[in-house]
């Protein structure tokens, strides 16, 4: 009955070892390992996930291509911004910084930076974290003022507006990526259709002949929300006097139509995630209202249409620049030094505690895979320290193993079998490997929070690492490795109690047992049979 | 067995012999050499392609309108450099390329004097090796809310340390003492890098302190494991009497401190002689509050437990206080 359940566990800590050692297997292999074996190349993983969002359950394949390495192992730009609101004092900085984050996302996913990292810090902060990018352009992609943009949807003659249907719409320019512009009288379009609307920048002539963009430029920093004589919002705006031509003759030939709002190339969207765009109901100059939005939408449009840009200026508090050949250098430093720190530590164990020791190594191996299999599949940060940190966790389940295997032998000297003295070393070491994991428990618990309190992402990086060592250690060092012994107890490897213990002669006979002073002597049946 | 008990007087003067230059260079001040992230500043490397001189580029500096500069050597010819808070860079640029910032000014002014940069790989280049620049308003937060991490982290371990230990008389007694052993391991790191502040001009940043927080975890795991032995054979009414008691867990659980912090110790060292220089600071903070917590759980924490016990202190002061002098019991041996 034993053996079966025992098989089973094998079996599922070998799949479990599979499954992560092929999700982190490195696509340079050779960097890291011994380069005279020719290593299969690894390709990263795909797997189903399940999303959750919102209520709707979705699946999708989750790739896991590559580690997640932090700025110290990447190189690039780490910036600490802090909400300006002396300029801006009657801004709502939580929503404004909400904005703010969506807006510099943006940016620089346009600008291809990836795995950037964005961050509300506190209060007022945002820390923004951009690989591979210098501080001078990662100043520019935070603070630079975005475009503002009036678009008007595609339309015909009879002001039908032109969707894209079985296609993609695309902004920048304003196309059907694949599919068809099919004309649909205002009245008709649906939600679903609103995304196939193709908005184009609305232009009109200026006093001077040329054609030109209706943009922020023209638009007065004064917009503010007001309540109609029903209560409901209104979105006071003002144009400049060079705007309000402008936007007189856009808004004359959309009588009926909508109108929206595009920041950086991207409609500016309401809290339902519909993009925001009002019917022109009338002929609009120098001074505008929108009706109809709801009150957060009004408000957050306000910020915008005012900032231009962010909703709130930004001040750079903190700013951090490594160079990404350090990083290079390190990781593979790092790495390599991780694996002869471990190559070491495994064959510590296996001269010190034979047999056991070689099992510990084992599973030592099964902790490694599954803890930076997590790293890649979360995916978590990596940075330096948390190297540090999944090392020390390869030190913590190590712990847990030498306390187990001690106490095993002294069970065994105490003359208890093989069998017993195993299951005892593991049931008897137990609360000393719970309470001293609680304690680095709560130590991660309190860095973590520390580091989240001024985004200091290495410090939570380790934290953060650490946790998922030790609870991983626990399984590793417990499960995996009593699982492990407990196969080999009932194969012919147990008849050689020298491969158990390496002070044999302490625990055979009855003769060799020295009792602890204030112990009664106990027989001795040594042997695991 | 050996006897871990007798000698505790000499482990206690062993562990001042030790903390001792560390507290007297904590009193000196500055106790510790603070990093940016506490005071604020712009910290900066740069590697010349030709051989400068610190004087003259520390002079360079001064001219360039940075008297205040600190400058240390940390290769050939490469060299860190630490100014107050360099201005241009916590300011985001209006429409437009950036102005150029105070950073520019020092980097095309070192260049037009010691000639070109150099990158990480030796390749030329005109910008500084890495740059981080911190203000003033963050860093009194930062100080602020690491004091607060470290009393909070003693707290949360007292707590749980007396709760875990609850069930053996006197959990209090346990609880001083896993503490004491915890301040015993803080104060040395602490005192360790006052001296390497005051020799060497280490700064402290907040790797450090994850470090240190660390080791606070680090020595009450420690600590733990010879307790838990301790509370499970007086359960069992080992030894003759407490001290006994204490001696024979202590002899049960040095084989596995001393195993396990020697795997620790050797994956530490192995990152510390090959890793990155990054977190060199870290890895030391590491590995002296890892010995001394593996020392202070068998050479402090338990045998202040004994020191209660025994009643030593009374001892000592009836030692020191003649006129108070009684015959002193017996000395147990094991």
């Amino acid at each position: 009955m034993r053996g079966w359940r025992n098989r089973v566990l094998l079996g599922l800590i070998v799949v479990l070892t599979v499954f992560s050692v092929v999700t982190v297997w490195p696509s340079e292999p050779n960097r890291y390992l011994p380069s005279f074996i020719p290593w299969p190349v690894g390709q990263g993983i795909k797997f189903p996930w399940i999303k959750i969002d919102g209520g709707a359950i979705t699946f999708h394949l989750k790739e896991a291509r590559a580690m997640r390495l932090g700025l110290d192992l990447r190189g690039g730009t780490r910036l600490v911004l802090e909400a300006d609101t002396s300029q801006a004092p009657d801004v709502n900085v939580d929503q404004a910084l909400a904005t703010a984050a969506g807006i510099i996302e943006n940016r620089v996913n346009k600008f291809g930076v990836s795995e950037s990292e964005i961050q509300r810090q506190g209060s007022d902060r945002l820390a923004v974290q951009l690989p591979g990018i210098d501080p001078e352009k990662a100043r520019d992609l935070v603070g630079r003022t975005a475009v503002l943009e009036f678009r008007e949807p595609k339309f015909d003659e009879s002001k039908n507006i032109l969707t894209c249907q079985g296609g993609t719409v695309t902004y920048n320019p304003p196309g059907c990526d694949g599919g068809q512009e099919v004309a649909v009288p205002v009245g008709s379009i649906t939600q679903q259709m609103e995304e196939g609307i193709i908005w184009v920048p609305a232009q009109a002539v200026g006093s001077d002949g040329l054609q030109k963009d209706l943009t922020g430029r023209f638009l007065k920093n004064n917009t503010f929300v007001s309540a109609n004589n029903v209560g409901l919002p209104i979105l006071n705006f003002e144009m400049t006097k060079d705007g309000a031509p402008l936007l007189e003759q856009v808004t004359n030939r959309l009588i009926g139509l909508p109108m929206a709002f595009f920041l950086d190339g991207e409609p500016i969207r309401g809290t339902d995630n519909r993009i925001l765009a009002p019917t022109v109901r009338a002929v609009i100059s120098d001074k505008g209202i929108i009706e109809g939005l709801s009150a957060d939408d009004a408000r957050l449009l306000s910020i915008q249409l005012n900032g231009g840009a962010l909703p709130v200026p930004l001040k750079v508090l903190q700013q951090e620049e490594v160079d990404a050949t350090l990083g290079e250098d390190s990781v593979q430093q790092s790495v390599i030094a991780g694996e002869m720190a471990i190559l070491i530590v495994m064959l510590f164990m296996t001269s010190f505690y034979r047999l056991p020791g070689a099992l510990a190594s084992l599973a030592l191996f099964v902790y490694i895979s599954i803890v930076l299999a997590i790293f890649k599949v979360w995916p978590v940060t990596l940075t330096l320290a948390g190297i540090a940190a999944f090392v020390l966790g390869v030190g913590m389940a190590v712990d847990a193993n030498i306390l187990i295997f001690e106490r095993t032998k002294e069970e065994l000297r105490l003359g208890r079998s093989l069998v017993a003295a195993i299951e005892a070393g593991f049931s008897r070491a137990w609360s000393s490997i719970r309470d001293s994991n609680v304690s680095t428990l709560i130590t991660c618990a309190i860095l973590y929070w520390f580091g989240d309190q001024f985004g200091a992402s290495l410090v939570k990086g380790f934290a953060f690492t650490l946790a998922i060592g030790v609870l991983v250690s626990m399984f590793s060092a417990i499960m995996v490795t009593r699982t492990f012994l407990r196969l080999t107890i009932g194969t012919p490897l147990a008849r050689h109690l020298g491969w158990w213990v390496a002070d044999v002669a302490q625990v055979r006979g009855p003769a060799a047992v020295t009792p602890a002073p204030g112990m009664p002597p106990q027989s001795a049946s040594g042997g695991g049979e | 067995m050996f006897d871990f008990v007798r000698r505790r007087d000499w482990y206690y003067l062993l562990s001042l012999l030790v903390l001792v230059p560390g507290i007297i260079s904590l009193i000196i001040p500055p106790s510790l050499k603070p990093g940016i992230e506490f005071t604020g500043g712009t910290t900066f490397t740069v590697r010349f392609a030709q051989a400068v001189h610190q004087d003259a580029l520390r002079s360079a500096l001064s001219e360039l309108g940075h008297p205040e500069a600190v400058v240390q050597r940390t290769g050939e010819s490469e060299f860190l450099v630490r100014t107050r808070e360099l201005e241009g860079s916590a300011a985001a640029p209006e429409i437009g390329p950036a102005p150029p910032s105070e950073r520019d000014t020092i980097e095309s002014g070192l260049r037009q004097r010691f000639g070109d940069f150099l990158d990480n790989n030796g390749n030329v280049s005109n910008r500084f090796i890495d740059f981080s620049s911190v203000s003033g308003t963050v860093s009194e937060e930062i100080g602020r809310n690491a004091g607060i991490a470290v009393i909070f982290a003693s707290v949360a371990i007292l707590l749980y340390i007396s709760w875990a230990f609850r069930a053996v008389p006197k959990p209090f007694v346990f609880g001083t003492a896993a503490i004491v052993a915890l301040l015993h391991d803080v104060v040395l790191v602490l005192g360790t890098f006052s001296i390497f502040g005051k020799v060497f001009g280490m700064e402290i940043n907040t790797m450090f302190l994850t470090g240190l927080l660390t080791v606070m975890g680090f020595s009450v795991h420690d600590t733990i494991v010879v307790f838990d032995r301790i509370r499970e054979n007086l359960r069992r009414g080992e030894g003759r009497d407490f001290s006994e008691c204490v001696n024979a867990s202590l002899n049960q659980t040095v084989a596995r401190s001393i195993n396990t912090s020697f795997t620790v110790v050797l994956v530490l060292v192995a990152m510390l002689l090959m890793g990155g220089v990054t977190i060199r600071d870290f890895l030391l903070v590491l590995l002296i509050g890892i010995i001394s917590g593996t020392y202070s759980s068998i050479f402090v924490a338990s045998q202040l437990l004994v020191t209660w016990e025994e009643r030593d202190i009374q001892r000592l002061l009836r030692r020191l206080l003649p006129w108070r002098r009684r015959p002193a019991p017996v000395e147990t041996e094991g």
